[in-house]
């Protein structure tokens, strides 16, 4: 147990662990303090000054994000004094700040819009010195807006230490300090592996996906193509959110009604793509334990994991499944065998994935994406950006009465929908495989031990035969302690779950972005995570090889898994890659016309 | 541009692991080098296992450290408040069309580069230019050609 103190905050006393900062110390306590630059345990820096208050004793002002507490400590955090420094501060950032809330992304799920509005700021009295700062749009995933940029450095600890790439940094000093790459350079050059999770961090609309709603739009336009759409398991758990349902909401049939009412011709659910993945893959893993293969094996399903292996741990590229991500393979799917049965040439399909990640978006402009020169996934929408279609489009999302996903691919396995929450694949290869294995169904069919939050989950199954040692890490950072471990020797396993976001994808980096006290009062993890489990408990095919069209898809087109035919199509190869390239000085610069 | 890899690794090596190798690292290969080019920049960052973006940061932080080789005459235009309000960079702007590179940068024949620095503690002779050891203050941006048609 932590030794408490007492301290009054605002009259109010309070007992409190010493090691707390004033901020959290009220924070408990429900005294809202104003915040701009904090994110605890991660970006505790006190740069922004909207946190001061006011300590009885002490000269100036306190940060109170880095401030301890201590024994008998006084603070006030509503005094003139302190409503007035955090205005001026306030201010401050405004003054050179590109303020076109209409026009921004972020417009209404802004911290610095919301602060300006709570603390009742008017006009801005002085205009301060703006730099037009280049707007990095080069890469396939992230967009950077300086101009909008406070610099509150959330997005380079997040970063830094969360994800322990660490592309990004501030640059240069004082006014002109700026956040980006080296050298001007663009992140499209850099061991960026386009997990969003900065774009998550960032207060303000600094930082967006690169769009694909024109795209989209203009697909859905032309009458010559048959756009088709497709849904990962993460975003019917989260959409909701962007139309005020509460957190945890499940939307499966509303999202499905308005993607109908947005013109595409089929629905599917990525889900079966999802249950086509763990035949292919529980295969590999079968093959890979009984024939000698290299172990332990990895998954591929999340692409931001994928180009961090292919840039910082190189030598684990053989245990990396050959398998395509979920939306990628039913992508092949679609343009190979739906064409055939519904008589469509393939070239006339136009696929689009919604996705919780932004790195599938630079994952399907990868050159190994397509077969026969076709791409398997022709644009792939965040969540987010499925909200603003809808939006645009006037569908009154919330009172739209649920609607089913699209024959010929029917309902897929709840195994395929817990894909979504971390520790999700490996649980639902799990399923499969110990089916196999043990000849019947088991008993129980749900494996806690890859459920949850901890950093890193290790779990041992016992199956005929074998005593299968799995582990399950999210978050890159994550992964780099587990991939250290294995690489010394200290843990041995054989099979690896990962996925780049911390929580997986129900947190990853295209969902929609809870405001700060959101995610300070709920667990949108475990809410997102539940909506999940929930919706995999209610359906009656609860293995992935059991799923009806899956069975039929072996049975008329791709015969067993891993097959010649399946090989073809549902698997892929990757590439070591550099973390600073050679050439990088040579490489497009940020705001050169290209 | 190359780098003489075995110095570099001497000085990374002979600080490695010390406190606060970073800086000591840089500061020694500024002064080995003249400049902390990007080849470095990549070892030092790969050696103590720091993202580039890390070193790169300190060494724009830092007006001490350089990016690019610095030229026979330094020429510093303060772009502190009390110089920026008496339109120093009207200044720093003359002086950079003249030599045709920008702030941070060294011309081609390695005669001259521009830094735009902090407070200098001139601040009476606002607003003020140096080259080298030399400072000019009260300037005007037609002063600057004179003074520079010195330095050949
Ligand atoms: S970042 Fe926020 S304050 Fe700035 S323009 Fe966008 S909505 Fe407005
Ligand atoms: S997308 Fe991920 S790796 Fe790239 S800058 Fe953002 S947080 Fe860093
Ligand atoms: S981009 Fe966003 S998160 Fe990053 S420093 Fe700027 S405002 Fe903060």
């Amino acid at each position: 147990m932590m030794e408490k103190v007492k301290i009054i905050i605002d009259g109010k006393i309070l007992e409190v662990p010493s090691d707390y900062t004033v901020l959290k110390a009220a924070r408990m306590a429900h005294i809202d303090i104003p915040t701009l630059c904090y994110m605890e345990g991660i970006n505790e820096i006190g740069a922004c000054r909207m946190c001061l208050v006011e300590v009885k004793g002490a000269r100036a002002l306190q940060a109170s994000c880095v401030y301890p507490v201590r024994e008998g400590m006084e603070v006030y955090t509503n005094t003139q004094k302190v409503r007035t420094a955090r205005k001026a501060n306030l201010e401050l950032i405004l003054s050179n700040h590109d303020r076109k809330c209409t026009t921004c992304v972020r417009s209404e799920n802004c911290e610095l819009q919301r602060l300006a509005k709570e603390l009742n700021v008017g006009d801005i009295p002085f205009e301060g010195e703006n730099i037009n700062y280049p707007i990095d749009n080069l890469s396939a995933s992230i967009v950077r807006d300086n101009n909008k940029c406070i610099v509150c450095r959330r997005c380079v600890s997040v970063c830094e230490k969360v994800q322990t790439t660490g592309v990004i940094g501030a640059k240069n000093r004082g006014f002109k300090t700026e956040i980006g790459v080296p050298y001007d350079k663009s992140l499209k050059d850099t061991s960026c592996i386009m997990c969003g999770q900065c774009i998550q961090a960032c207060p303000v609309g600094a930082l967006r996906e690169k769009e694909h709603i024109e795209r989209v739009w203009n697909a859905l336009e032309n009458k010559d193509m048959h756009v088709v759409v497709q849904t990962a398991p993460a975003v019917r758990a989260a959409l909701g959110e962007e139309f005020g349902l509460p957190v945890g909401t499940c939307v499966t049939g509303k999202m499905a009604a308005a993607l109908k009412r947005l013109g595409f011709a089929k629905v599917f659910d990525t889900n079966t793509g999802a249950d086509i993945t763990i035949m292919e893959e529980g295969t590999e893993l079968l093959d890979r334990i009984n024939n000698g293969g290299v172990l332990p094996m990895i998954t591929s399903c999340s692409p931001g994991w994928i180009k961090f292996c292919e840039h910082y741990y190189p030598e684990f590229i053989p245990n990396l499944s050959s398998c395509k991500s979920p939306h990628t393979m039913l992508g092949a799917v679609l343009k190979s065998y739906y064409a055939d049965i519904m008589g469509i040439a393939p070239e006339k399909i136009f696929v689009v994935s919604v996705m919780p990640c932004t790195a599938k978006k630079y994952e399907i402009d990868r050159p190994e994406m397509e077969v026969d020169s076709l791409r398997d996934v022709d644009a792939v929408i965040t969540t987010r950006e499925l909200a603003r279609m809808i939006k645009e489009a006037r569908i009154d999302f919330v009172n739209i009465d649920d609607e089913p996903f699209d024959n010929p691919l029917g309902e897929a396995s709840g195994a395929a929908v817990i894909f979504g929450a971390t520790g999700g694949v490996m649980e639902a290869a799990l399923r499969t495989v110990a089916k196999k294995l043990t000849g019947s169904p088991l008993d129980e069919i749900e494996f806690k031990q890859t459920r949850g939050q901890e950093g890193i989950k290790e779990f041992e199954i016992n199956l005929p035969n074998i005593t299968l040692k799995g582990a399950v890490a999210h978050g890159t950072g994550n992964a780099r302690k587990l991939l250290d471990n294995v690489k010394s020797g200290k843990a041995q396993y054989h099979f690896i779950e990962v996925m780049a976001c911390p929580g997986g994808c129900v947190t990853g980096g295209g969902q929609p972005i809870p405001s700060f006290k959101t995610k300070n009062e709920l667990d949108i993890f475990s809410l997102r995570a539940n909506a999940l489990y929930e919706e995999d408990r209610s359906l009656p095919v609860r293995y992935s090889d059991d799923n009806e069209f899956v069975k039929k898809l072996y049975e008329e087109y791709l015969g067993e898994p891993n097959s010649h035919k399946a090989h073809e199509i549902l698997h892929t190869n990757y590439t070591k890659r550099e973390k600073y390239s050679d050439d990088f000085l040579d490489m497009t610069s940020v705001g050169e016309t290209v | 541009m190359a780098i003489d890899n075995e110095m570099l690794m001497n000085i990374i090596n002979k600080n490695k692991d010390n406190n606060g190798a970073l800086m000591q690292i840089l500061h020694d290969v500024q002064d080995s080098f003249g400049y902390i080019p990007y080849e470095a920049q990549k070892v030092i960052a790969e050696e103590l296992n720091v993202p580039l973006s890390e070193v790169y940061g300190v060494i724009t932080f830092y007006s001490r450290f350089t990016l690019n080789p610095v030229g026979k005459y330094k020429v510093g235009v303060c772009l502190g408040t009390a110089c920026y309000v008496k339109g120093s960079d009207k200044v720093l702007e003359r002086i950079e069309n003249i030599l045709k590179i920008k702030a941070g940068e060294t011309s081609a024949d390695g005669l001259y580069s521009i830094d735009a620095t902090r407070c200098v503690g001139a601040c009476g002779l606002a607003p003020v230019m140096t080259i080298n050891e030399d400072v000019y203050g009260k300037l005007v941006p037609e002063d600057v050609d004179k003074i520079l048609a010195k330095y050949k």
